[in-house]
């Protein structure tokens, strides 16, 4: 009886506990990082300090040197490749998929995301054994005799963005087979029955309720495919290289953070950018999609 | 003339025969109703018409041209969806434009026939609302005028007032009716509800299990159904079973009940001596009397075991002595006001010779 | 018209063989005799000796392994408790957290890597063990949250309102109705989580410090130079984990659906 009277005390250190954890992680970790970023881009770079005084929008102007906006412009160029590629090649995939049985589509799904799960950096690794002269794709080309002599693959923006493509790829499928399974085949069977082509339902009707799948898809490829310097620096030449690269570079060895903080600000902007097309591309079909906050709401 | 015809048409789905040998024909301009229970092949029907599946075996023709070949979007047929299938990225004026679009309309004729098919379903205003904007029966209409506004051969409606609460399906029974015979396009109907079938249809076929089991206007199917599966799918039955005993002239028979006593009946079928039958008779077919004491009226004895008012009869269910219960409904008497039972009160029940429908018991071919 | 029957399989199984020939080369590299190229030359377990004694790389994967498991624990508990207080409490700035953690699920790694660079030159903590504990923990969070969160919602509410009509306070509510609740979901974060973190490159790059080196770390800088077989043997190492991780996954949320059936 003493031991139910006890329990019925609500206990408010409790949740309490719980809200303050919360709180003070994501804004220790999370919040003011972010925040000290932004501060950053706008500081005087400093060797010893990092980060000093006076606020300046130097970091930011320095963008539009033609010296960075040529790298900025290349490594935005191989990233949309690889989103593009991978949007390509991942859209018939999903469509295919989510047309199976559940349990072969399981099945496909789960192989699909098992290679995903081993260390990336060894698996870019494991392409350039692939793509060396001496390797596999080469051997191949040449013993069906599509070519006399090995071609260079390696360090070439081909290699990188078919390294973003490879690792990147299911993250692009999944949001795909998302949208696929939400689409509603009595409206494909509506638009044929009033006369629609099969290219007509295609670019009317599955394309636009789709879209969500498309662009979340390509959001969630294209912002990481900025970041992975590794590729670039494994698969890539001395001129193949990814923002991410500029970032690591001014932060690791230029040691000039307010710059690759305004780098990353701007990459920062570009998710916001894409969340907003996200979003009205949901509205417009009136669904919320599975990358929508409300998850958590 | 016929619009429609399908014959000898077979469908199988994963070795599952769901249509056999059916064969059907719709006249120009008229309200057919497709009715049965689900899962008896209603929706396959339609899904032939529409073109939305082959089938397996034999012919459909559209105003004689066999279009069993066609893909559907080059029929001249459209359909209002049991989901409405609305296309949810477009407005409600972008909908019902969709099918003159694909047929390449111009423009400016385009906008006059939409508005013209949205005033026909009241909805003038609701052009640039969106599909989740709608309520049920808006979203109805606007299926509907998507539909009708490429003005089709037939219309095809597939059980597409389920979704909607009683009031509204009755209004839009009613508004349906009046939309068919205005635009005077050929509706084929799918449900599984009887009574919308019948106050809807100018004729309705009843299915089962793939095969036509009666095709009748709706009084036909009502009062002289072909067999027992029509019977008692429409609406309440009461069967006797009978052997027949003799063939009186003027069609009819005089039949031995298997509750005991003969009776003579009328009937269209031509029965053999010693054949066995079904009498059905209606609720409202059936009438009950208080026996006096010392008479023995025709009929049978029974005791009233349930009684239900509904406003606009009294139904009772009877008990006769035999185990066999009997579903009657009776009308009010304006002179009797107190008109009522009780429960257990013994009663006889009959029915006027000639009110009864008799139906041989052998599986009958459909004619 | 039809699109023809053979191409739809032949187009996944392409998909596939491009997905699986790299890693599938490095295993089977692995027991290879020839240190160059991809010819098979006999079977060998001298790469597997080779990394046992090769004491930084033995090193490197032990750190990386410790950080793992470290982080996935504790991911696990804290997101537990985060998708816990954002199901059962209001409190000022819910909104926002939830925001953070949807921001920190879509942040690029390299964006998330220079965050906690900064905040932790800022706090002027020393980079190594906890600058990457910390910073793998926090980037594990939310998809422990989400999958956490996703299992709460399907809780039925009327649950937990009986267990409370019947006297449970808050903590043996948690105690005893929840957590049960949330055992395959939770064996499921952290199995993902371990994963997540073994796999991390970009953030482990920014904080790690000399004192502890990890693994992606130490191969990268061998995998820049040339080829290098204990790289292989790592692969097989990593992969065999995360196929039985994935498997585990796979087992917890399907038997999940089927508690629900």
């Amino acid at each position: 009886m003493l031991r139910t009277a006890c329990v019925h005390l609500r206990s408010p250190l409790f949740s309490r506990t719980l809200i303050a954890i919360t709180l003070s992680w994501l804004g220790i970790f999370v919040l003011t990082p972010h925040l000290l970023v932004m501060m950053t881009s706008v500081l005087t770079p400093d060797t010893t300090n990092f980060a000093v005084w006076p606020l300046t929008f130097e970091a930011y102007t320095r963008l539009w040197e033609p010296l960075y906006a040529t790298v900025f412009l290349d490594s935005l160029y191989l990233s949309v490749t690889a989103t593009l590629f991978c949007l390509l090649l991942g859209y018939p995939f999903a469509y295919l998929l989510s047309r199976l049985g559940p349990v072969w589509r399981n099945v496909l799904l789960f192989l699909m995301i098992v290679p995903f799960w081993t260390n990336s950096l060894i698996r870019t690794y494991a392409l350039k054994l692939l793509m060396g002269n001496r390797g596999l794709f080469n051997d191949l080309l040449m013993g069906l005799g599509l070519i006399d002599s090995p071609i260079q693959m390696l360090y070439s923006g081909f290699a990188v963005t078919f390294g973003l493509v490879y690792i990147l790829f299911p993250f692009m499928v999944l949001p795909l087979i998302s949208s696929f399974d939400n689409l509603d085949k009595t409206l494909l069977e509506a638009a044929r029955d009033l006369g629609a082509s099969a290219a007509q339902r295609f670019w009317r009707i599955i394309v636009p309720l789709t879209m969500p799948g498309i662009i979340a898809g390509c959001l969630i490829v294209f912002l990481p495919a900025m970041g992975m310097f590794y590729v670039a620096d494994l698969l890539g030449g001395a001129r193949n290289l990814l923002l991410g690269n500029l970032i690591k570079n001014q932060f690791l060895v230029m040691r000039d953070w307010p710059f690759g903080s305004a780098l990353s600000v701007t990459l920062i902007l570009m998710m916001f950018l894409m969340l907003a097309v996200y979003a009205r591309a949901n509205r417009r079909i009136q669904r919320k999609g599975g990358l929508d906050d409300a998850n958590f709401a | 003339m016929s619009v429609i015809q399908l014959s000898k048409v077979s469908k199988r789905f994963g070795g599952q025969e769901v249509l056999s040998a059916l064969s059907l024909s719709v006249r120009q301009g008229e309200f057919f109703t497709i009715l049965g229970p689900s899962g008896c092949g209603k929706t396959t029907v339609l899904r032939l018409i529409a073109g939305f599946e082959q089938p397996d075996e034999g012919h459909i023709k559209l105003e004689q041209t066999e279009i069993s070949k066609t893909r559907a979007e080059f029929r001249p047929v459209n359909t209002v969806f049991q989901s409405y299938a609305l296309f949810p990225h477009m407005n409600v004026f972008e909908n019902v434009a969709f099918g003159l679009k694909m047929a390449k309309v111009p423009k400016a004729e385009i906008r006059g026939r939409v508005e013209e098919a949205l005033a026909m379903v009241q909805l003038k205003d609701f052009s640039d609302r969106r599909p989740d904007q709608l309520s049920g029966g808006q979203k109805q209409r606007v299926a509907i005028a998507r539909a009708v506004v490429n003005k089709p051969k037939v219309l095809l409606l597939d059980e597409c007032l389920s979704a909607l609460d009683y009031k509204l399906r009755r209004q839009m029974q009613i508004e349906l009716k009046q939309l068919q015979r205005q635009l005077g396009i050929t509706f084929i109907y799918v449900t599984h509800d009887q009574e919308e079938a019948l106050s809807m249809s100018d004729r309705v076929l009843v299915m089962h299990k793939g095969s036509v089991q009666q095709i009748g206007t709706p009084r036909e199917i009502y009062e002289a159904p072909s067999n027992l599966f029509v019977a008692q799918f429409i609406g309440e039955i009461n069967v006797f079973e009978g052997l027949v005993e003799a063939e009186l002239p003027d069609y009819s028979y005089r039949v031995r009940l298997a509750h005991g006593g003969v009776r003579e009946v009328r009937s269209d079928f031509r029965f053999a001596q010693g054949e066995a039958v079904h009498i059905l008779l209606r609720p409202e077919d059936l009438r009950i009397h208080y026996p006096r004491t010392g008479e023995s009226p025709p009929g049978f004895q029974g005791k009233v075991i349930e009684r239900n008012y509904t406003g606009k009869t009294l139904d009772s269910l009877i008990q006769l002595e035999s185990g066999q219960q009997l579903r009657a409904s009776e009308f009010f008497d304006e002179n009797d006001p107190d008109f009522d039972y009780r429960i257990n009160e013994s009663v006889w029940v009959d029915w006027v010779h000639g009110w009864e429908h008799v139906i041989p018991q052998r599986p009958t071919e459909h004619a | 018209m039809r699109i023809s029957r053979s191409l739809p399989p032949l187009y996944i199984g392409l998909i596939f063989t491009l997905l699986y020939l790299p890693i599938t080369l490095l295993v089977i590299n692995s027991f290879n005799i020839s240190k160059y190229g991809y010819v098979w030359q006999g079977f060998t377990w001298k790469w597997y000796d080779k990394l046992w004694h090769n004491t930084a790389l033995k090193d490197a994967f032990l750190h990386s392994l410790s950080i793992a498991f470290t982080a996935a624990t504790l991911a696990t508990l804290l997101g537990l408790l985060m998708a816990l207080a954002l199901y059962r409490y209001r409190f000022p700035f819910k909104r926002t957290a939830s925001a953070l953690l949807f921001i920190l699920m879509l942040s690029p790694d390299i964006v998330l890597a220079i965050t906690f660079l900064i905040v932790f030159m800022a706090l002027g903590l020393q980079l190594g063990f906890w600058s990457l504990l910390i910073s793998h923990i926090t980037f594990c969070l939310p998809f422990v949250v989400i999958t956490v969160y996703a299992q709460l919602k399907g809780l039925d509410r009327n649950l937990l309102e009986a267990a409370q009509d019947l006297g449970a306070g808050e903590r043996s509510l948690v105690r005893l109705i929840i957590l049960p609740v949330l055992r395959p979901a939770l064996g499921a974060s952290w199995l993902l989580s371990f994963t997540l973190s073994l796999d991390d490159v970009i953030i482990s790059s920014f904080v790690t410090g000399p004192g502890y080196e990890i693994l992606p770390i130490r191969v990268f800088s061998m995998v820049k130079v040339g080829v290098s077989p204990e790289v292989n043997v790592i692969a097989t190492l990593l992969l065999a984990i995360s196929l039985v991780s994935a498997m585990l996954i796979a087992l917890l949320l399907h038997r999940k659906k089927d508690e629900k059936t």
